[in-house]
């Protein structure tokens, strides 16, 4: 690696970072993030704060005292006795005084509840009624039965039952949680970075080779310093909005116990953390070296989305496999896939979070997808060469085999 | 020494694009060639410049062969135009000079001068993008000769640009000859070619058909123009022997003759015929020869 490798990387390092594109995506992405860990609180800054008054019609001796004494602790419905008639409560929610209104009343020794209301989209506050009406109704029934209290609680308490793993290795319950959690958010970034700048370096070598600065560039240096420069360039632009948009989310996840208690995020597995960004560089690299190839025969920057298609979908697959590993990561089929170089950096990775994989597969996959990137490159830098040469009217696969013959002597 | 190419042949699977070429361009020459399109003239380039291997034969630049530890030695202007159209106009020459080994400090001296020189300084801080297409020709041109390259390449450097700056640019190629620079550049413009070259070769096919300087070439044609304006009747002008070729004009004919002793003929044909405004005897053009040439290979 020489000083001009260097120009390149920096160069195409520094024009991306000042770009527009990368500040506005860098600031949405992590705008999202921030979003997304504060959801709890944004949700309670929309609703309204009010009090949903719910009037209520008991034709039954008690019900209404029990329903009170169940929802007293909800600050959101506030329960009102309606002794009137059912048609004055009916015009009290149409006009907006009250939320709801509901009539209890008892039929063959069960309870009979009716909920009425302008409409029954919003399920929270049904919901909360129903959960206190059912509580209600053990209480009474235990009554009659001539239940004690203890007895009732004995009865509904749940079952304990203990998961415990045999095999040494193997992840608790808790880890495996906690384990899955931060593979699908791992997963999902590998999946949008791979997608977002391998995408990104196609455009880039088809709209120097369409701007037709590319012939200038590779008289001064090699067409393959030229590609790593900007492979690397790239890679390291990734890894800088990786981290910014990462640490917004660390950040103000610390005070959401919400995703706090989701994630584990107390202790982050820190070889879990290095095997991440392994397996997302190598993925990175794998594709990246895919999609610059395809970009360097396409002839205009509107045919790129048309070449970068199959590849596309390459990654696309690998995204849905690692989804479905995600609840069956022991399936004979996921095993076999994580060794395949083109899936293993999400599948191998999905693995490793879940299951406890003997180093050996572990180091085979990396080999493999090493040994795949090596060749890639051997092959694909002979192509890139001979690709940015050629100018066609409109381009396909066969131009892989042209700028392969370009570079022969 | 210079530049040399000994049996340089280049083929694509079947198709031969250069064949056998030998040349030898001497250091701090001006060298032109010519061919129509699809002649191996841009193939050529790349071979030199070492973006394709050539299938037989070698290249050298002062006896080494050339690599990418030459490229500070070595300027290119390619066919094809094109530059970053986001980019500033400083950014890109700093850039594109950087990886030909240049210091920003030097390119932002070198590249000033230039601008200065195109009357463009304005544009420095511009995107590219905003430049008009002969503007954005300079500001390649600069990109070219910024490190101050041993050799230069120029693809057809003139085209598509106006009158004036064509004088602009052909006053700054002549500059940077006599500082020493050995230049290379194609064109199908015959004259550009004429007024700037002393030695040329004319591609055609892949094949070198003339090559040589061009005092000897137009000696060695041997064929004349004979150009006369006036009155007079010219069509029985063909008649007289060896007068090859007439061309009616807006003010007389131009005539190709065999050789100088014609025009004496001609002179007794149309002597008190009429009333002639000029009578002159020329050297062939470089025009004439490449059509001569090419067109009998076509013929073939």
């Amino acid at each position: 690696m020489n000083n001009k490798f260097w120009i390149v990387f920096l160069h195409t390092y520094v024009t991306k970072l000042k770009s527009k594109s990368f500040f506005i995506s860098t600031i949405i992405t992590a705008f999202i993030v921030f979003g997304i860990s504060q959801l709890d609180r944004i949700i309670e800054a929309f609703s309204d704060g009010g009090e949903k008054t719910i009037g209520v019609i008991d034709e039954t001796n008690g019900w209404y005292e029990s329903l009170q004494a169940q929802l007293q602790s909800n600050k959101e419905i506030k329960l009102i006795r309606h002794d009137k008639s059912e048609e004055q409560a009916k015009k009290l929610v149409q006009t907006e005084q009250w939320y709801a209104y509901i009539v209890l009343h008892v039929q063959n020794g069960q309870p009979k509840v009716t909920y009425y209301a302008k409409n029954i989209a919003d399920t929270d506050v049904t919901y909360e009624v129903e959960q206190a009406l059912q509580h209600v109704k053990i209480a009474m029934m235990a009554k009659q039965i001539g239940l004690t209290y203890d007895q009732m609680n004995a009865l509904y308490a749940p079952i304990a039952m203990e998961k415990v793993a045999l095999e040494e290795h193997a992840k608790t319950e808790e880890q495996l949680n906690q384990a899955r959690a931060i593979v699908y958010v791992l997963l999902f970034a590998m999946y949008m970075f791979v997608l977002m700048y391998g995408s990104m370096i196609m455009m880039e070598v088809a709209t120097e080779k369409s701007s037709r600065i590319m012939e200038i560039l590779i008289s001064s240096i090699s067409p393959i310093q030229q590609l790593f420069g900007k492979i690397l360039g790239i890679a390291l632009l990734s890894l800088t909005q990786f981290v910014i948009i990462f640490s917004v989310g660390y950040a103000s996840m610390k005070n959401s116990d919400m995703l706090r208690q989701l994630l584990g995020m107390n202790e982050l597995p820190l070889s879990l953390m290095i095997y991440g960004i392994i397996f997302f560089l190598l993925g990175y690299l794998l594709y990246a070296m895919l999609f610059a190839v395809l970009g360097s025969i396409v002839s205009r920057v509107e045919e790129v989305q048309q070449m970068a298609g199959p590849v596309t979908m390459l990654v696309v697959a690998a995204f849905i496999m690692a989804m479905f590993g995600l609840n069956a990561p022991e399936s004979p089929f996921i095993t076999a896939m994580s060794f395949i170089p083109f899936f293993a950096p999400m599948i191998m990775f999905l693995r490793i979070g879940m299951l406890h994989v003997p180093v050996w597969e572990i180091a085979f996959s990396i080999v493999l997808l090493v040994g795949t990137i090596a060749f890639l490159f051997v092959f694909g830098s002979k192509i890139y060469r001979g690709g940015v040469l050629m100018y066609n009217q409109a381009s396909s696969w066969k131009d892989l085999k042209r700028a392969w013959q370009l570079t022969k002597k | 020494m210079g530049l040399v190419l000994q049996h340089v042949t280049k083929q694509f699977g079947s198709f031969t694009a250069v064949d056998d070429v030998t040349l030898c361009i001497p250091e701090q020459h001006m060298f032109g060639f010519l061919g129509a399109n699809g002649a191996g003239k841009t193939t050529t380039f790349r071979m030199i410049l070492g973006l394709l291997e050539p299938t037989k034969g070698e290249i050298t630049w002062n006896g080494e062969r050339i690599t990418y530890k030459h490229s500070h030695l070595i300027g290119y202007l390619p066919e094809e135009r094109g530059l970053y159209p986001k980019l500033k106009v400083k950014e890109q020459l700093i850039y594109l000079g950087r990886l030909r080994g240049l210091h920003k400090e030097e390119i932002v001296k070198e590249m000033r001068y230039w601008l200065e020189r195109f009357k463009i300084p304005q544009y420095e801080n511009q995107k590219v993008e905003q430049l008009s297409k002969g503007n954005q020709q300079k500001i390649q041109f600069i990109a070219a000769v910024l490190h101050r390259p041993q050799l230069l390449i120029l693809d057809e450097p003139f085209s598509g640009l106006d009158p004036v700056n064509v004088e602009m640019l052909k006053k700054a190629v002549i500059d940077l000859q006599q500082k020493g620079t050995t230049i290379v550049f194609s064109s199908h413009r015959m004259e550009h070619v004429e007024q700037l070259c002393e030695h040329i070769c004319i591609m055609h096919k892949g094949k070198p058909i003339v090559h040589g300087s061009i005092k000897e070439l137009k000696r060695s044609f041997g064929k004349k123009n004979v150009i006369i304006h006036g009155e007079l009747p010219f069509e029985t002008l063909t008649d007289i022997p060896g007068v090859l070729k007439m061309e009616k004009m807006v003010e007389g004919v131009r005539l190709q003759v065999a050789d100088e002793s014609v025009s004496q003929r001609i002179l007794e044909h149309i002597y008190a015929k009429g009333f002639i405004r000029t009578f002159s005897l020329e050297e062939p053009s470089l025009n004439d020869i490449f059509i001569e040439k090419v067109g009998a290979t076509y013929e073939q």
